[in-house]
Formats: structure tokens, C-alpha cells, sequence
């Protein structure tokens, strides 16, 4: 079996394992034991990719096709390319992380499991297809264990953030459909026969109307889960209301599905409607970032304000595919890495304190540092790194964005790129007033006088989810130049 | 002719059988009657030879030996799904084996009826279809509520087959022939061919449960015993689907700009009007036909692509529709049997005393929703497809709206049996083998008829064979 199938294989062996588990540590074992190979596999492939890529300079490598619908000529086809090999690895390390997270689950940890590893089954799926109907089946299988794991696992108004989270996605998807087969039924514009294949696809010039019809319907499709505003709005409900570990994956990973699927799929296929409605959405995107920001600021919950946070760092990310430039694109990427494990390992730090102090209020917490020293530090490091200090990897991530950015010389553009760039400062202010109240502050509670200390698989979790950042973060240059030569093919078909 | 004889020759071994039983002895013809039925569902994957019979009335080919093969399946999962029900409570009202007797000449009405090569075999078939599920529908006749739906079926019904009568007399005055061969090249577009077909597709409208004449659906589901409500939202429905779509391809072209226009506004009305009512149900069975009438909508979106892709689309999604919706009404009536509960509040917490159960019914619904791996998806998917390859985005734009609409409500049940813990939970129970095996065999139509593209391809060659 060829490398990348594999990736979807072994989570599915995983849940078939699982299936015959008995009680809670056969079951974490078990999925700790899956999702560890599919980390090795995950870090695996960045080295096969980089030696590869030094032979073979096509778009996609590893690239395997099998027919599955003659008929209509859908293939499971699947390649990776250094921006879908560095996701699949952003997923790998995530999930693991979120298992340790998930250590002492003791409601249902057998289902629990299966469904988070089904719902990674679907992102890894999604990451590998080169084939938009496949790539759209693993979306969907990607979206839809959610509103279990919300609504089983959850905490406070569950049913109504995992019925909310649910239908916006997948009323996103029912866009996205319309939006392939638009591009489908147009993919034999050249005389071809019809394809879902993206590369096929990419050789096609689509009439333009077609392009400017359809662009929208994808790329709102896809940007609904990378929190487009006024679109975003599942995001926070659903973040505050998910146990821990699915907080982490979803805003860690699935999320990611959305800047991914607009930059290979809408932007790609679609060129000349990307050119024609950029400017629309970046207005969307540019007050997608401050009113995230802005609302973060706002929020009394720490989820909340993770979650805004989120939607402000996303809506950037958006934005910065929407430059249409080279540095702005490998910004994006980077951006989505950075954010995928600073947002996991905020989302896990919460769970830790929500977990002994019972509260996730800011006013009713203070002075953690001192009683969980290494939960603080942790915190305020991760605090540190998504304000965008240097020498982490938000900092490469929105130097890159910005710088490409600026490269865009007219009024419109420069305007909204000042506009976004003020975000860095009120990013500052939330996090800095977060991490100062709760870490540094006085202590509030008595109660949280004596908490217990962080236990091992605590630890292992943040670290892990730690190495990559502060590794991005001191050595972009590698990253940057594999990402930059991936996106090369793409940005030739904007022009 | 082979599936009809034989199933002609089961009919009466049955009913000579059942002379010479004494009364402990009915429920083994139950199950003698579903090893027959079942021998008989085999013999029907033999290949036969197309061919005409009594001067072109009745024809055979590819295209409708698969589908007898897939009604004969969902039959058979509906025999064995409803024979504990029969042992249990029937038998002692001495009426168990006819019931199986009027189900099995329905099915044969309907084979005789998709087989027709003219108007008249075909109202014969659609006659023999209908008049017998109006005594099933009436069949626990010490529940009131049953004989009611028994009389609203049949006055509805027997309206409905009037007006279709009254449709092939014009479409007869136009054409001058009832052989459908001859009216697919005399036919032309005049107002009285445009009033006759209005007045035949309501007729069968009325079969598939299509908007506006979908009313009787809930009232008679709610009625009628669990496994006819399933009978008449999958097999029933799944015939009239196809002999609608076959009529529409060939004998009914001529009339093509007419028509397309007629399905375009039933398909959104109908996607629509099951979708808002289905929101508010709290019955399981009236949820399901609610459900069944939205699917309905669904269905007519591949047949505004008039070519193979719409033809296959069509035939795959009743066959997955088939599965789907047994596998649902399966879970309902294996609950109904041992608790009597049948609304929605009542599977609450169902996951955590009974889990098989729930999640074959997930499986189900999400099938139904069109949630991937799940067949349904592709039905769906592919519906969408052959109307879009006409270029009918806004109507696949409606359609997938309404898929989201529709996910709310099949969430609904699923939140009541996953999400929500309940204290008076229905208790453990284990299924009779019979049931279990009707369950397990929709299952696997739910879960291998969608990953397994070979049965869709398979589909494709006959209906383009059947079109050229």
C-alpha cells in the first residue's frame, strides 16, 4: 500500500481495533498506539517528500490513481505537495496531543475515541485527495462526528452549538457542492472529457463566466469553517461548548480545512474569479480580523476569547491568501500551521485549568502561575507566541503575511493591510490582559490555593505540541522555502 | 415472465399450504413462506433473455429484471422484518399467511406493472398493486386508527386511479394506440395530450406521494402496521418511481418541454412542503413519511436530465433509498414490537441501554440525510449531478438547502438518542433472529451500496442499453 493511503488506513484500523476494546485504558492505549504510528508515518513523509522533491519537480508527488466511478470519471487520486505534507503533520502531532488531553476521559471514552479518530480519518483524507469528489466525501466525514463529539462530550448549551456548528457547516458543504459541480460540468471547456481531477482541472480554462458565477459558492463553501465573517459565528459557540481535546482538533485542524480547500480548490480552479471577487472578500476578511480581535477583548470566558482569537487569526489567514502573492501565500501557510498548534495548546491549557479550577471566567481566576507553575509558563509562552513575538512561529507567520501584504502598492489594498495590521495590538491587549490577570494576578480563590499539579501525560501533550512552534519559530527558513516552492504552481495559474 | 410465475407458483404453494395446517402449526408457514420467498429472490439474480409477450402488453429487459431483483430484496427485508410481528400478534387472529399473500400479489401487480408495453397491463399492474395494501393497511383491525387509515387509503387511492384512467383516455384520444411504443411517435403537444398527462402523473403523483397530493402520507403511515408503512414508503413508492421515470424517458418525450417544467415546480414543492412538516413531527412513523415525501422531491431532480445519467441516477437512488429507509423503519418497528413506544421523546438515551439499535438507525438516518461514506450520499450526490448537467443550478441550489433542512430534523433523533441520558431509558432487549436478519441486510445495502461503485456502473449499462 502506497504511503499516503495509509494515512487514511490506520486510523480506520484504529476504530476497528477499538471496536473490541474493553474499558478505558485498553482504549487509550489503543488509540494512542494508532495515532503514534500515524505520527511517525506524519513525520515520515516530511522526509520522503524532502528527498523526493529534490528528483521530481511535479506539482504533486506520490501521486496515485485508482478509478472508483467509471462513469463519471471520479478517481481516488491522492499527492501531496510540502503545504498538504506540513497540514497532515500539523493533524498528526494535534490528535496526539489531544489524546493525552483526553487521558482520564471517563463518559463513553470508547465512543469518544472512535469518533475523534473518524473525524481525523476525514482530515487526513481531505489533506491527501487530489480528487474533488473524494476530497468532498472526506470533508463531510470530517465535519459530521462534531456534533457528536460537541453534543455527547460537551459542556453548557452543547445541543444547541453542536445543531448550530452542524448545520452552518454543512450548509457550507451544500454551497461547496453546487460549486463543484459547476466546476465539474465545465471541466470539458477545452474538449476534454468531463473531470474532478484538480490537476486535470487546472489545465482548463473555465469561461469566465463560469468562474465568476461559481467562485463565490466555493470559496464561501470552504471559508464558512475557516470562520469568514459574517459566517463565523458557529465558531465560538461551538469552541466553548466542546470538551477539550475536540476544541484543540477542531480548532487546531479542521479549521485549517477551510484556507486549504479555498486555496487549492477555489483559487486554483477557479483563477479569474478569484481575481474578480478578491476585492469583496478581503473587505469581508479585513473585518473578519479586527472584529475577532475586537470581540476577544470583550469576552469574560477563556474559551471565548480563544475562540474570537481564533476567528481574528483565521479571517488574517484568509485575507493573506487573498493578496495573491507569493509571500503572502506562504505566510498564509505558515499561519495556518502556527495558529493549528498555538490554538491546541491554548485550548488544552484552558482544559487544564477548567479542569481543577471549575471555572473559566477571567474574574474568578488569578495567581495560577504560582500554584501550577508549569501549566503558567507554558500558558504564557503560548500567550507570547500568538501575540507574534520573534523567535516563535507566529511571528514568521505574520511577518510574511504582512510583507506580502505590502507588496501591493494600491490605496485600497494598503489601506486595509494598515487596518489589519492594527490587529497585532489589539491581539497584545487581550492576550497580554489574560495571561497578566490569570497567571500574575493576585489570587482570587482561596479554593485554588492547592491544585494539583500537572500530571505526565499533561506534560507530554504541551510538549509535543510545543517543539514545533518554538522549531518554526527559531528555523523558518526551511519551512518557508519548502512552502514558497509549492506555492510557485499555483500563483502561475493568477496570472 | 419467469419472476411473475414464480412468484404465481409461491403464491399458490402457499395457499394450499395453509389449507392443510392446523393452527399451532401458522407460524411455521411464516417462515416456510420466507425460506420461499427467499429461494425465489435468489432464482431472480439468473440471468434472463429481453423478450415481448401477449402482442408487446408485456415486455421484459435488463432494466427491469434489476429492479424486480431490488423489489424482491426489499420485500423479502420487509418479510422478515415484520415476522415476529405476524407470529406474535397475528397469528392468533388466525390471518398471519394472509398477509403475506396480499403483500406478495401487490408485488406481483407491481412487476406487472413496470413491465407493461401498454396503458392497459399498466393500470391492470398499478390496480393489483394498490387494492391490496388498502386491506394491510387496515389489517390490525382492533386499533381503530388502522381501519381509518385502511379507509383513507382507499378512497384516496381509488381517486387517484381513477383520475390516472381518465389521463391515458385523453392520452388515448390523442394518440389513438395505448401500446406505448405507438404513442411514443404519435403523440404530439396539443392541449388535450397536455390535459391527459396532467391527470395521469397526478395519478401516480398520488403513488410516489409528490406535492400537492401527498396528504394522505402521514395519516395513512401513522395508521397502518410499521412494516406496511415501510411497504408503502419504499416498494410501493420505489415502482411508481421507476414506471413514472420510464414512462417520462420514452413513451411521454414528446411531451419533454411540458413536463419538465411540471416536475421542476412538484420536485421544489415537494423537497419543501416534507421538509416543514417533517421539522415538527414527534411520531416516528409520521417523521418517516414526512421524510419519505422530501426524498420524493429529491428523486425527481435526475429526471429532468432525460438520458441515461438521469435514468441510472433515478433506478440507484431508489435502490439506496430502498435500503436506507428499511433500515430506518426496521429500528422503529423492532422497537414499537417490544415497547409500544413510537415517538420520538421515547429514545431518549436509547444509545445507552440499547446501542446496536441506535446506530444502525444513525446509519440510517444519516443515509437518508446524505451524510458520506453512507449510500445515500451518492444517491443524493448523483441526483444533483443529472440535473445539474442540464444546467439546472438553482434547482440543485434548492435541493441542497433542503438537504440542511433536512439533517436538522434527522439530528433531531439522533440527539434524542445519543445526546440525551434518560433515566426510563427503554430497556435491553434482543431482537428475534428473523428481525435481525432483515436489520443486518439493510444495513449492508446501507453501507456497501454507495462505496461499491461496481452496482452503479452496473446500473448505468442497463439504462443506457435501455435507451438506445
Amino acid at each position: 500500500m502506497d504511503i499516503l493511503t495509509l494515512f487514511v488506513v490506520v486510523p480506520i484500523l484504529t476504530v476497528l481495533v477499538l471496536v473490541f476494546a474493553k474499558g478505558l485504558k485498553q482504549v487509550r492505549i489503543i488509540s494512542l498506539v494508532g495515532m503514534l504510528v500515524q505520527l511517525g508515518m506524519a513525520i515520515n513523509l516530511i522526509f520522503a517528500y524532502l528527498k523526493e522533491r529534490a528528483i521530481n519537480k511535479d506539482i504533486m508527488v506520490f501521486t496515485q490513481d485508482y478509478t472508483w466511478y467509471e462513469s463519471f470519471n471520479i478517481h481516488y487520486a491522492i499527492g501531496v505537495d510540502a503545504i498538504s505534507g506540513v497540514l497532515i503533520a500539523l493533524t498528526a502531532i494535534v490528535v496526539v496531543a489531544g489524546i493525552f488531553i483526553s487521558w482520564k476521559i471517563d463518559d463513553l471514552p470508547k465512543e469518544f475515541f472512535i469518533t475523534l479518530i473518524i473525524l481525523s480519518a476525514g482530515v487526513f483524507g481531505f489533506f491527501i485527495s487530489l480528487d474533488l469528489f473524494t476530497l468532498f466525501v472526506f470533508y463531510e466525514i470530517a465535519v459530521i462526528p462534531m456534533y457528536l463529539l460537541i453534543g455527547i462530550w460537551g459542556s453548557g448549551p452543547k445541543e444547541f452549538s453542536a445543531m448550530k456548528l452542524t448545520l452552518m457547516l454543512m450548509a457550507a458543504s451544500a454551497l461547496l457542492s453546487v460549486g463543484i459541480f459547476g466546476i465539474y460540468f465545465n471541466s470539458n471547456a477545452d474538449g476534454g472529457a468531463l473531470t474532478f481531477n484538480i490537476l486535470e482541472i487546472a489545465q482548463v480554462n473555465i469561461p469566465v463566466a463560469a468562474q465568476n458565477l461559481f467562485f463565490p459558492f466555493v470559496f464561501i463553501g470552504f471559508a464558512v469553517i475557516g470562520a469568514l465573517f459574517p459566517f463565523h459565528t458557529w465558531s465560538p459557540s461551538g469552541h466553548a461548548s466542546a470538551p477539550t481535546a475536540v476544541s484543540m482538533l477542531h480548532a487546531g485542524v479542521l479549521m485549517k480545512l477551510g484556507g486549504y480547500g479555498v486555496f487549492r480548490i477555489a483559487m486554483y480552479l477557479l483563477p479569474q474569479g478569484a481575481i474578480n471577487w478578491t476585492d469583496f472578500f478581503l473587505v469581508l476578511t479585513t473585518i473578519g480580523v479586527i472584529y475577532g480581535a475586537l470581540a476577544a477583548v470583550m469576552q469574560k470566558d477563556l474559551k471565548y476569547i480563544n475562540a474570537y482569537a481564533s476567528v481574528s487569526h483565521l479571517s488574517l489567514v484568509l485575507f493573506a491568501l487573498l493578496m495573491l502573492n507569493k509571500t503572502a501565500w506562504t505566510g498564509a501557510i505558515i499561519q495556518s500551521l502556527s495558529h493549528g498548534l498555538l490554538t491546541a495548546l491554548f485550548f488544552a491549557l484552558i482544559g487544564m485549568v477548567y479542569g481543577r479550577t471549575h471555572t473559566r471566567d477571567i474574574a474568578k481566576l488569578g495567581g495560577i502561575m504560582k500554584i501550577l507553575p508549569f501549566i503558567g509558563s507554558v500558558y504564557v509562552i503560548t500567550g507570547l507566541a500568538y501575540l507574534g513575538l520573534p523567535g516563535f512561529s507566529g511571528f514568521v507567520a505574520e511577518m510574511n503575511i504582512f510583507v506580502g501584504a505590502f507588496e501591493h502598492t494600491d490605496t485600497f489594498r494598503r489601506i486595509l493591510t494598515i487596518i489589519v495590521v492594527s490587529s497585532i495590538v489589539v491581539t497584545a491587549v487581550y492576550i497580554l490582559r489574560m495571561v497578566g490577570k490569570i497567571m500574575m494576578g493576585p489570587l482570587v480563590n482561596e479554593e485554588h490555593a492547592e491544585l494539583p499539579k500537572a500530571t505526565w501525560y499533561e506534560k507530554v501533550g504541551l510538549v509535543l505540541l510545543m517543539i514545533p512552534v518554538v522549531f518554526i519559530g527559531m528555523m523558518p527558513f526551511g519551512l518557508s522555502e519548502m512552502i514558497k516552492e509549492s506555492v510557485t504552481p499555483f500563483l502561475e495559474r493568477l496570472i | 415472465m419467469r419472476f411473475e410465475l414464480g412468484l404465481l407458483l409461491l403464491f399458490l404453494t402457499l395457499l394450499v399450504f395453509e389449507i392443510f395446517t392446523n393452527k399451532k402449526q401458522k407460524g411455521n408457514v411464516i417462515s416456510f413462506a420466507i425460506l420461499l420467498f427467499t429461494i425465489h429472490t435468489a432464482i431472480g439474480f439468473i440471468p434472463l433473455a429481453d423478450g415481448d409477450l401477449f402482442g408487446g402488453m408485456f415486455k421484459t429487459n435488463t432494466l427491469l429484471f434489476y429492479f424486480k431483483n431490488v423489489l424482491n430484496v426489499g420485500v423479502l427485508i420487509v418479510l422478515l422484518q415484520s415476522a415476529d410481528w405476524l407470529k406474535e400478534k397475528i397469528v392468533e387472529q388466525n390471518k398471519a399467511t394472509e398477509f403475506i399473500l396480499l403483500l406478495l400479489s401487490s408485488l406481483l401487480g407491481m412487476y406487472f406493472m413496470i413491465s407493461a408495453g401498454d396503458f392497459l397491463m399498466f393500470y391492470l399492474g398499478l390496480e393489483l398493486a394498490t387494492l391490496p395494501v388498502a386491506a394491510l393497511v387496515a389489517y390490525e383491525t382492533s386499533k381503530r386508527i388502522s381501519a381509518e387509515a385502511g379507509v383513507k387509503y382507499i378512497l384516496s387511492s381509488a381517486l387517484a386511479s381513477g383520475t390516472a384512467l381518465f389521463g391515458i383516455s385523453f392520452l388515448y384520444a390523442t394518440a389513438g394506440s395505448l401500446y406505448f411504443d405507438v404513442i411514443a411517435t404519435t403523440l404530439t403537444v396539443s392541449n388535450l395530450s397536455i390535459l391527459g398527462f396532467i391527470l395521469f402523473f397526478s395519478g401516480l403523483a398520488f403513488k410516489i406521494s409528490l406535492a400537492p397530493f401527498h396528504f394522505w402520507t402521514a395519516d395513512v403511515y401513522e395508521g397502518a402496521p410499521i412494516n406496511v408503512a415501510s411497504y408503502l414508503s419504499v416498494i410501493s413508492k420505489g415502482a411508481a418511481v421507476v414506471i413514472l421515470v420510464i414512462l417520462l424517458f420514452t413513451v411521454l418525450k414528446p411531451l419533454l418541454p411540458f413536463w419538465s417544467k411540471i416536475i421542476y415546480i412538484v420536485a421544489i414543492a415537494t423537497m419543501t412542503i416534507g421538509n416543514l412538516f417533517a421539522l415538527r413531527q414527534q411520531n416516528m412513523k409520521r417523521f418517516l413519511a414526512f421524510s419519505s415525501v422530501a426524498q420524493a422531491g429529491f428523486i425527481l431532480l435526475g429526471m429532468l436530465s432525460v438520458d441515461e445519467l438521469g435514468l441510472t441516477t433515478v433506478l440507484f437512488f431508489v435502490t439506496v433509498y430502498i435500503f436506507s429507509n428499511l433500515g430506518a423503519f426496521g429500528v422503529v418497528q423492532a422497537i414499537s414490537e417490544v415497547s409500544g413506544k413510537e415517538n420520538i421523546d421515547d429514545y431518549e438515551g436509547l444509545y445507552r441501554t440499547n446501542p446496536k439499535l441506535s446506530l444502525l438507525l444513525m446509519l440510517a438516518l444519516f443515509s437518508l440525510a446524505g451524510i458520506p461514506p453512507l449510500a445515500g450520499f451518492f444517491g443524493k450526490f448523483f441526483l444533483y449531478a443529472a440535473a445539474a448537467s442540464k444546467g439546472y443550478y438553482v434547482l440543485v441550489f434548492i435541493g441542497v438547502v433542503n438537504a440542511t433542512i433536512s439533517l436538522y430534523y434527522y439530528l433531531l433523533v439522533i440527539r434524542a438518542m445519543f445526546l440525551r441520558k434518560n433515566q426510563d431509558a427503554i430497556p435491553y432487549f434482543n431482537s428475534k433472529l428473523f428481525m435481525k436478519l432483515g436489520l443486518i441486510l439493510a444495513a449492508i445495502g446501507i453501507l456497501v451500496a454507495g462505496m461499491y461503485s461496481p452496482l452503479y456502473e452496473y446500473v448505468y449499462t442497463i439504462s443506457t442499453n435501455f435507451l438506445n
